[in-house]
């Protein structure tokens, strides 16, 4: 065991599977709903978890464009399988919530916010790429010129103790977006499953004070150095394993400069402009606000929900939509994410996890519609030499 | 000031949407309080002559009475929102219009020389204008409450016209299209149910009909990609919304002639 005053932030220790209940316990105990993946309707998804026998012990998530299945593993990992259907979003950034609601009494009209506390939330098992996201996601709600009270009140209240992915899945792009699959910031406590024959264990290492708080509590060992080693192996093996590579280099040039290309609209006759993509992108951020009344008329709500670039309402300006193609709404997405956001937050909107490859129905894939517009950019080039 | 006069009208229709305005139960005593309920014969036999300030119109346009009828009913209503697939699209009734009527009613009745009907089912926008289509089948009873409320009003109805999948997506609900390979029309039909079957494991039926951005020969190829034959494609998009634009001009096109036959 080591002594509590060598845990602390920066410390490396090990925390073996037999005493992995232990964690889950300790983050209980010190008031936290903890959110962690399992398994529900043939994926994995995030959920409040009671104990780590609702972790998706030996399970593996096979995922190609349009496609997603759960396999058995060959070993008993907790965290084997590649990143969840849905990100982290819905837990900071609700799909729906009450911004206030306004009442008459008389002449009088009052408006009140609703006063239900912020839940205190510990996630277990999140990515590199989820991290990157939420910092995205951060830059929006919380540091711009209207921070968002509830997303603000939300993530200040999270624990975040993050997994270092085992190994790479087919539409992962970590690598290319420079977001993973190390989890280097963001995180309270990272963890790196080791597994052998004779032995399941995990490297714990401790970033921030509020974890190095939960790991006190735990029955943690110094960390041999061939651990690490093996900690660093697996990361290294991770990255090399990448399922897609997405090309960056004077991307956001190739999207800015090729708005007529011929591939949008080929990219708009499979589109089922379904909004999925946004809808499970880590990173999206576009909400809509709704003004209802009661049948009454002496009360009003007003409600903030998801909203997709992809629906025709989005655009919406006194006439029309501004984007009624399906062509164009792909377009402004793809060119959004990956080219206007850097203009707009200083980096790329993709953390490259795959979801939006994954779960699009129609199996289009990003890095493909990349690469075809990155040729049509080149051909236009040489065109012109 | 007098309470709005609220009247509820049937054409043909099972009254399934009817019975969605009673099964408002909690709400019930608020919209009698709200406005005079004038008119509704599933409710009560006391009737108020009209004008109305709102018509609620469940069903569709199958017989030369009920075509003469609706114009009446139009007359009479300051507002009218059509409620559900009958009258939106022209329900599953509407199949007779990918047939011959009169086969049917030579199996179906003894006598079918008594029956009157049209060869056609329509919605009841391809006879007179129409304030608000609400779509559904049956209609959402929250979405119900959202339009009499917006009506009321005289507002705008916050009701979606996007896709299933964001409701499917919102719940937290797995994608069954993707996860389990089911063939599922969520990704083209307008929301409002909440995305019930997918969150029980089951694709999406299309009751509310298509989104306002359908795109459907992408669907139909993903459709036959999910090993779904011609035949097949044709069931799925002909059900309760069949006769709705999108839904049935993508039929057509994998009904094969001999079939019509």
């Amino acid at each position: 065991m080591l002594s509590a005053d060598q845990v602390k932030p920066g410390a490396q220790a090990v925390l073996s599977r037999a005493d992995f209940d232990h964690l889950i316990t300790v983050l209980q105990a010190e008031g936290y709903d903890v959110i962690g993946p399992t398994v529900d309707n043939g994926a994995v998804v995030y959920q409040e978890i009671d104990n780590a026998g609702a972790l998706p012990e030996g399970v593996a998530s096979r995922q190609a464009a349009g496609r997603y299945r759960l396999e058995k593993r060959a070993d008993n990992a907790l965290f084997g399988y590649i990143a969840g259907a849905q990100s982290w979003r819905p837990y900071l950034f609700q799909p729906s919530r009450t911004v206030w609601r306004a009442e008459k009494s008389g002449d009088e009209l009052s408006f009140t916010e609703p006063e239900e506390p912020a839940p205190k939330m510990a996630f277990l098992g999140m990515r590199a790429c989820e991290l990157a996201a939420i910092e995205l996601q951060d830059r929006v709600f919380m540091n711009g010129d209207a921070p968002d009270p509830d997303y603000a009140a939300r993530r200040s209240g999270a624990l975040f103790i993050a997994v270092n992915c085992g190994e790479a899945g087919e539409t992962c792009f970590c690598v290319s977006m420079d977001t993973g699959p190390k989890v280097t910031r963001g995180h309270d406590l990272v963890l790196t499953e080791l597994i052998a024959p004779d032995a399941h264990d995990f490297l714990v290492e401790i970033e921030t004070e509020a974890g190095a708080e939960i790991a006190r509590k735990l029955p943690l060992r110094a960390a041999e150095p061939q651990e690490v080693g093996r900690a660093d192996a697996i990361l290294a093996e991770t990255a090399q394993s990448m399922g897609r590579a997405l090309d960056t280099n004077g991307l956001k040039e190739i999207l800015q400069d090729n708005q007529d290309a011929p591939q949008w609209g080929d990219v708009a006759e499979r589109c089922l402009s379904c909004a999925n993509c946004t809808l499970v992108c880590p990173t999206c951020f576009c909400n809509t606000t709704e003004d209802v009344t009661a049948l009454d008329g002496e009360s009003a709500e007003r409600r903030q929900r998801w909203a997709s670039c992809f629906n025709l309402d989005f655009s919406y300006l006194h006439g029309g939509p501004v984007r009624p193609s399906v062509e164009a709404r792909y377009r402004q997405w793809m060119t959004h994410k990956l080219a206007h956001w850097i203009d707009q937050f200083g980096d790329s909107g993709c953390v490259g996890c795959g979801r939006c490859i994954s779960w699009c129905p129609a199996s289009i894939d990003i890095t493909e519609e990349a690469a075809a517009l990155r040729r049509h950019a080149e051909e236009a080039d040489n065109g012109e030499n | 000031m007098a309470k709005p006069k609220l009247a509820v009208w049937k054409f043909a229709s099972c009254d399934g949407c009817q019975l969605s305005i009673l099964d408002l139960e909690d709400e019930l005593l608020a919209l009698a309080e709200t406005v005079e309920i004038a008119y509704f014969l599933e409710a009560s036999s006391k009737t108020v002559a009209g004008p109305y300030d709102l018509s609620l119109v469940e069903g569709s346009i199958t017989t030369p009475h009920d075509a003469e009828r609706i114009q009446d009913v139009r007359r009479q209503s300051h507002k009218l929102v059509t409620i559900g697939a009958c009258a939106t699209a022209g329900g599953i009734q509407a199949l007779r219009n990918f047939a011959d009527v009169k086969e049917f009613t030579k199996a179906v009745y003894a006598r079918p020389d008594y029956i009157k009907t049209l060869e056609t089912s329509t919605p009841i926008e391809d006879h007179v204008t129409v304030d608000f289509n609400l779509r559904g089948c049956p209609v959402d009873k929250k979405q119900l409450l959202e339009v009499v409320s917006a009506m009321t009003f005289g507002r705008k109805p916050m009701i979606a016209a996007d896709s299933v999948c964001g409701e499917c997506k919102a719940r937290g609900s797995v994608c069954v299209a993707v996860a389990e390979g089911t063939p599922c029309l969520g990704p083209v039909t307008h929301a409002g149910c909440g995305a019930i079957c997918p969150a029980y494991g089951r694709g999406c039926y299309g009751c509310f009909g298509p989104s306002d951005a359908a795109n459907m020969p992408a669907t139909a190829r993903l459709l036959q990609a999910q090993g779904l034959s011609e035949d097949e494609i044709v069931r799925i998009l002909r059900t309760f919304n069949a006769y709705a634009p999108a839904f049935r001009e993508e039929s057509e096109k994998h009904d094969a002639p001999n079939d019509q036959c």
